[in-house]
């Protein structure tokens, strides 16, 4: 067993996980304080990395400086279409909502390809092909640029919800909805603002996918599987989970790609799933919990 | 139910449908017009095998496509190494067995999958069906891969072409449908609908949630699989993006939606305007205006109709009835809504 492509592969793994880590946090977040699974997360990710392709190629902005225009951008579309089609949800909120936001999904990619074509792009950056050497693996300078955003947003995302008074009422409507509103929190006001934080998050996950990856509208299918099991993993609602499983999951698929084949990689995560729904159906940081009613 | 006279209109309903089923292709014999009323019994057949599970108990699956195809590869599979049949009205008798495989390989799927509930539970049916797309792609060797697997052809050709998989999937469909309708009418349909209501609840006085959900998903994935392989053997070529496909799961959820999850009628009926509006539709615009339409019609049923067309036209239809009696407007009478188990219990 050759040791230094399985180190190779580790760090490979730690570093797109990072990037995983944000997108998966992000859905993690919007379930935590809406009860919602969003399907749709991953065609948000693929609207974020084509916007911030768009930006870098008209305004020749660096993509990572880019993210200014990006992430507001991002924010407001998540915002806009919570207000429109998640919050008249009223009744089998969190059934009704895997249907609406596959449906969003599928308008998403429509709505992509019909302005951007269904042809494959990628944010080709000029310092995209330098490359450094990690145990005979070459590993792109890039991924280490998305590891450090990644961290970079989930500090900012832990200072947003443990050091302001949005962050306060955000965590006071994920333990509790009701009672969050008897204190007068505005919950659908919250609850707007955090779908808009998650689709920030998918902005920048989408801004490195795009760097690193060539992508096209309907590559969301290729993500929503991966974070899925990601969230479920973590423990839904937990973004600290979600963040930890992308990098344990990430790794191991980088480890069987190495170590086995390239066409079985993405079955480990699946395998993982499965491990875990036997083992421990509520995730790594899940409680069980009874529905309140 | 007063009396047997709206047990005795259901039958005659029935009856009539069925006779129209059967002489459809005598009066409309055209090919494209075949193929639409082909490809809705088939989904008339998903959506209510979806309804057993997803709309009985709640539990949204979006995994349909991975039993559809199973149906669709067992069955290829079976004729290509198992049993070397030409291409003739033979294969047909195949077609239980691939929905017995279906449901055989359903069992330890749902004794996974069904230990979440809600969201997560949706959340593991698109992950299995994302691995059966996998496992297709993967073992080239069996499978053939994404160069698809193909069917041994059929003997017969032209217009009459459509016909015999008409029948062959009005057959399916129809089981379906009394399957679905069996499950309704029995211990496990209310078991069931307890379940959707509140399944702790449920559990508490005594119902077997646990194996009542497995019967039921693994009854539904039977009928999917029947219906993937009657499809396959139709198209006489799958691919594995093709019968294991994210729009095929979606499509019979939304359809029952439409008509009315929950309800009998309510699959079918959303199957009869869904599908033939979706095919028509497609004939018409480019794949981008497609989706987007498709989504739009799917946020529209959703957000403007969560209860679907079935319970929604009953409620109205009870209260029109009601205000000629000139009796109040109260709560409308139990069986228009979706049926909760309370309401059959009284």
């Amino acid at each position: 067993m050759n040791l230094s492509l399985l180190f190779g592969a580790l760090v490979l793994g730690l570093l797109t996980g990072g990037v995983y880590g944000v997108m998966a946090s992000g859905l993690a977040l919007t379930f935590g304080v809406m009860r919602i699974i969003n399907v749709g997360h991953a065609a948000l990710v693929i609207t974020g990395a084509f916007i911030s392709y768009e930006v870098f190629r008209h305004l020749h902005l660096d993509p990572f400086a880019g993210l200014v225009i990006t992430m507001p951008l991002m924010f407001l579309i998540g915002v806009v279409l919570e207000v429109l089609f998640i919050r008249p949800l009223k009744t089998d909120r969190e059934e009704l909502s895997v249907l609406v936001t596959w449906a969003l999904a599928l308008a998403l990619e429509g709505v992509l390809g019909y302005f951007f074509g269904t042809d494959l792009v990628q944010t080709t950056v000029s310092y995209g092909n330098s490359t450094f050497v990690v145990g005979g693996v070459h590993i792109a300078d890039v991924y280490i640029y998305g590891f450090l955003l990644a961290i970079a947003a989930m500090a900012a995302l832990a200072a947003l919800l443990y050091r302001t008074n949005l962050g306060a009422a955000i965590r006071a409507t994920m333990l509790n909805r009701q009672a969050a509103q008897l204190i007068g929190i505005d919950v659908e006001r919250v609850s707007a603002i955090s779908f808009g934080i998650g689709a920030a998050l998918a902005g920048v996950g989408g801004t490195v996918y795009g760097i690193v990856n060539a992508f096209n509208p309907d590559s969301h299918y290729d993500l929503i599987g991966h974070l899925l099991v990601i969230v479920v993993l973590g423990g839904v609602g937990s973004m600290r989970g979600a963040f930890l499983a992308a990098l344990l999951i990430i790794c191991i698929q980088d480890i069987t790609q190495v170590m086995i084949s390239p066409d079985w990689a993405d079955l480990s995560f699946f395998v993982v799933l499965t491990i875990m729904l036997v083992v421990r159906p509520q995730g790594f940081f899940g409680v069980r919990v009874r529905e309140a009613t | 139910m007063t009396g047997s006279r709206p047990g005795w209109a259901k039958l005659r309903g029935c009856v009539v449908a069925l006779a129209f089923c059967l002489a459809f292709p005598t009066l409309f014999p055209g090919s494209g017009v075949l193929n639409i009323a082909l490809l809705t019994l088939m989904y008339v057949a998903l959506a209510s095998s979806w309804n057993i599970l997803g709309g009985f108990a709640g539990y949204i699956s979006l995994g349909v496509s991975a039993f559809f195809g199973i149906g669709a590869y067992s069955m290829g599979l079976i004729l290509e190494h198992l049993i070397h049949m030409s291409g003739g009205y033979g294969p047909f008798a195949l077609v239980p067995l691939a929905g017995l495989i279906a449901a055989v390989v359903a069992i330890p799927l749902g004794w996974v999958a069904l230990r979440t509930r809600h969201a997560v539970f949706a959340t593991a049916t698109i992950a299995i069906m994302f691995v059966f797309q996998l496992l297709a792609t993967n073992l080239s060797g069996i499978t053939g891969g994404s160069a698809g697997l193909g069917y041994p052809v059929p003997t017969w050709t032209g217009d009459f072409y459509d016909k015999p998989f008409y029948y062959a999937m009005l057959v399916v469909a129809v089981v379906g449908v009394i399957i679905a309708w069996m499950v309704r009418r029995s211990g496990v349909g209310l078991g069931l609908l307890a379940i959707r209501d509140d399944e702790d609840k449920a559990e508490a006085i005594g119902v077997p949630t646990w194996s009542y959900k497995l019967v039921a998903f693994v009854l539904s994935a039977f009928v999917a699989g029947m219906v993937g392989a009657v499809y396959g053997y139709y198209t006489t070529y799958i691919y594995p993006q093709f019968v294991i496909d994210p729009l095929i799961s979606i499509g019979a959820a939304l359809m029952a939606f439409l008509g009315g999850s929950g309800t009998l009628v309510g699959p079918v009926l959303g199957a009869l305007i869904l599908e033939p509006a979706q095919l028509e539709l497609g004939f018409h615009v480019n794949g981008q205006i497609y989706l987007i339409l498709y989504g739009a019609v799917f946020l529209f049923v959703i957000l403007l109709m969560p209860r679907g067309i079935v319970p929604s036209v009953g409620a109205l239809i009870d209260s029109r009835r009601a205000r000629r009696r000139g009796a109040p407007l109260a709560a409308p009478p139990p069986t228009q809504q979706p049926p909760t188990a309370e309401a059959v219990a009284r």
